[in-house]
């Protein structure tokens, strides 16, 4: 007869909930949240913790909480706040999160210490839409800054045809290079330096070469590492995701295609709602299969991590996590005409570029003779 | 004459080679240990003695030691942190150029408590001759047969290997040293689990400074007892203390703890006062990273009562009017010294040996630097003085290993007590960046 493992209660901001033995804060706190959508908002934000990597975890401590109460034997609080992702959960654990004003205060702090060297390039950045660090920003953070210093900047280092790094906008996660060190062959990357000037690098100018390379593009929370096949051409929520996989002798080759009208303009693992890969995929799938005769299509891959990407697409009830930043994109945001044909031709692009250069100059001057 | 535990012998010429620490009662507690006493008595001996760690953070070595566990065909390790790096502190470094075999008979000793079959010495990477130090008596305790395989016929086998560390502070860190150990970067781990549990290579392992391993010669020799009949209290034994700074008489001193602060800073065999026609400004009692205290709470805790070079003493009136005992590094600064240039260059150093794993202090090290550097240099605003008590404040206890707190503390501390100092350099910029300038003000001065 099969025993029932022992089950451990604990209390997040007064929800109760039971797991097993061995879970970290935050998965009991994602537990709540897939069980009911409308708690998601509950969840820690986490930038550096990825559940499949593992080892990762405990570095950018913006998933911080407080532990009221230790253990049902043990109820002293913990002196310190303690990070969520890699803290075990005790049996009779009373967990603050967003009910704990110190917690909120030092998410806040996170907040402003991640972005006191991010270039804050959000709008020519590729990233911009699915960036951990944008939702983050948005949730968590204030609205001024108190930063004056010049930011650091680094050398360029080219590491390869696929991959494009963006050291200036590394958090230092470490995600990508656990991922290197767990899923690829060989590691050739990791951090260099020390302090505020370490840096994602492989040593001497060697490219990144190997089969599932590409995933450390997926891992990346902002956008340092991002997909050089895909640079420039399109903003995340002009696109259409859609499911597909194709016979891979790599990989399971579960993937999402990214649409700008008829065009696959970028492929990228699946992930699931907290923004984890599910499934690694290959360099060839990734990089080299940009033609829909290439893969079988499975239908429209249901968006649940709150982004623009969702916005105007999907309904916003449907979205489990709904926060501010998917309130402002379904307020504020005119709908998009994604039927645009995709412009690769440069004399047309710059014939547009002057068109709509004239359109904005046209409609400042009309705001002008309005006031 | 106080009574002196490590460096009773010091003076001794040839006290480094093997013949003449041997002639003076050396390796005698090794014998001791060995031959007539359990590792668990020798275990025993430390917690009775109760003597505390002495890297800084002042826990019970005894308590320590029991804390590891103990499976069934896995290896512990014994790993003794001499990567002593914190500005201010330089007593390993004397205790282990003068007494090299001192530190190999503690560190023996230790071993056989602990049941460690292979020990490492992790020495800080600048000081490159000591390690040779290091090895050459390594090599003469071996040639004497108190090293290697079946040590003076016990059967308890033994190999102690010196490893020089790459120069980074984080490195003195306990996880950080072991993942430095391992060969891997050096960055702290999350705790727990506690090198206790899982250490070097995921086995337990026991990280202790070299002070509190040398000290183990004498408890053996002694008794535990004995040991914890010297000093005050819960500060039992001596400690080392290191000074620096305007003093007559700079240098490594060891002192019994409960000795008072006046005593130690005036008395000619200590530091030797203050230098001639200058005045006590503010303290550093224990290590740049410990908080910095005026000059009327050196002599005096906020309650009147003396203060005395211990734990309990120095911490008294926590961090609003007290210190830390820390590591030892005896910082004293006159009149002449600015603390606003001070705390700007312990940030600079924060800032430099950050591991940058974890965010607040990768990049929060770096903003305070760049600010405490604005004021210096008489570009600062008012608004720049509470912005670094937050920031300081945003740091403290939120990171993964105790850097954070130490960067954040002597700033904190620095603007608690010298405000007014602070605010002079941000409203006269011309006086303040001149050269030689030194604030006046209402800072009291004994």
């Amino acid at each position: 007869m099969e025993t029932k493992p022992d089950l451990l209660k604990i209390t997040f901001d007064g929800i109760e909930v039971e797991v097993e033995a061995g879970t970290t804060i935050m998965q009991a706190a994602r537990r709540i949240a897939e069980a009911d959508a409308s708690q998601g908002h509950l969840v820690p934000p986490a930038m550096c913790y990825y559940k499949p990597l593992e080892g990762s975890g405990g570095k950018c401590r913006a998933c911080l909480v407080k532990v009221a109460q230790g253990s049902a034997k043990d109820t002293r609080p913990m002196p310190k706040l303690v990070p969520s992702c890699i803290t075990m959960v005790q049996d009779g654990m009373v967990v603050e999160n967003v009910t704990n004003p110190a917690v909120l205060e030092e998410r806040k702090a996170i907040v402003e210490f991640l972005l006191l060297n991010h270039p804050l390039d959000c709008p020519i950045c590729d990233q911009a839409g699915e960036c951990h660090l944008q939702d983050f920003a948005y949730e968590h953070g204030s609205s001024n800054q108190r930063y004056e210093e010049e930011r650091r900047t680094f050398e360029k280092h080219d590491i390869g045809p696929y991959i494009q790094l963006h050291m200036t906008r590394c958090i230092l996660c470490y995600r990508c290079v656990y991922t290197a060190d767990q899923i690829t062959e060989k590691r050739v990357h990791g951090v260099l330096g020390r302090g505020d000037a370490a840096e994602i690098s492989t040593y001497i100018e060697k490219s990144i070469d190997n089969d599932f390379s590409g995933n450390v593009i997926d891992v990346c929370p902002v956008g340092a590492l991002t997909d050089k096949t895909y640079r420039f051409k399109n903003r995340v929520w002009f696109s259409k995701p859609v499911d597909a996989h194709r016979d891979c002798d790599k990989c399971s080759s579960h993937v999402t295609l990214w649409y700008r009208g008829e065009e696959v303009i970028r492929v990228t693992a699946r992930k699931n709602e907290w923004g984890e890969v599910e499934e690694w995929i290959c360099n060839t799938c990734r990089f080299e299969k940009k033609k829909t005769s290439d893969w079988i299509i499975e239908g429209p891959t249901k968006v649940l991590r709150s982004s623009v990407v969702s916005a105007n697409k999907y309904r916003a009830d449907t979205v489990k996590k709904p926060d501010f930043a998917l309130r402002l994109a379904n307020s504020q945001y005119k709908p998009i005409d994604d039927s645009r044909p995709f412009i690769t031709d440069e004399e047309t692009v710059r014939q547009l570029s002057i068109e709509n250069n004239r359109k904005a100059n046209e409609r400042s001057a009309f705001e002008n003779t309005e006031n | 004459m106080s009574k002196k535990i490590l460096l009773e012998h010091a003076h001794i010429e040839g006290i480094e080679t093997f013949d003449t620490y041997r002639k003076n009662g050396g390796y005698e507690a090794l014998e001791k240990a060995i031959k007539t006493m359990s590792p668990e008595a020798v275990v025993e001996e430390a917690k009775k003695s109760g003597v505390r760690g002495r890297g800084g953070a002042g826990f019970p070595m005894g308590m320590k030691w029991g804390f590891l566990a103990k499976p069934e065909g896995v290896p512990r390790y014994l790993v003794c942190n001499a990567d002593e790096s914190e500005p201010g502190t330089f007593k390993d470094h004397y205790l282990m150029k003068t007494i090299p075999h001192l530190l190999i008979e503690g560190m023996i000793i230790s071993s056989f408590a602990l049941g460690a079959n292979k020990s490492f010495i992790y020495v800080r990477g600048e000081l490159m001759y000591v390690i040779n130090i290091l090895q050459q008596a390594i090599a003469e305790a071996k040639a004497n047969g108190f090293l290697g395989k079946n040590i003076l016929g016990s059967g308890y086998d033994l190999e102690l290997v010196v490893h020089p560390g790459g120069g980074a502070y984080i490195c003195g860190e306990e996880t950080a040293l072991l993942e430095s150990l391992e060969g891997k970067r050096g960055n702290p781990r999350n705790k727990p689990p506690f090198p206790a549990v899982k250490g070097l290579y995921q086995c337990p392992t026991v990280v202790n400074n070299v002070e509190s391993i040398a000290n183990m010669v004498w408890i053996i020799n002694n008794g535990g007892d004995a040991y914890a009949a010297v000093g005050v209290g819960r500060s039992t034994g001596t400690k080392l203390i290191s000074a620096s700074g305007h003093i007559k008489n700079p240098g490594v001193y060891e002192i019994e703890l409960g000795l008072s602060v006046e005593e130690f800073m005036n008395s000619d065999e200590y530091c030797g006062g203050i230098r001639d026609g200058h005045h006590l400004k503010a303290l550093v009692a224990g290590g740049s990273s410990v908080p910095i205290i005026p000059a009327n709470l050196v002599y005096k805790t906020a309650n009147g009562e003396d203060r005395l070079m211990s734990y309990e003493s120095l911490s008294d009136g926590g961090f609003a009017t007290g210190t830390m005992l820390g590591s030892g590094g005896f910082i004293v600064f006159d009149e002449t010294a600015c603390i606003v240039r001070n705390t700007w260059n312990f940030s600079r150093f924060y800032h430099h040996e950050s591991c940058g794993q974890c965010s607040p202090c990768r990049e929060g090290t770096g903003w305070m630097e760049k600010v405490l550097h604005r004021i210096e240099h008489g570009h600062g605003n008012m608004r720049d003085i509470d912005l670094l008590v937050d920031v300081a404040k945003k740091i403290e206890g939120n990171t993964i290993c105790p850097l954070g707190d130490a960067a954040a503390w002597p700033v904190a501390s620095a603007i608690r007590h010298f405000r007014d100092e602070f605010e002079w350099h941000v409203k006269y910029p011309k006086e303040a960046t001149r050269p030689g300038a030194v604030y006046m003000g209402e800072a009291e001065l004994v």
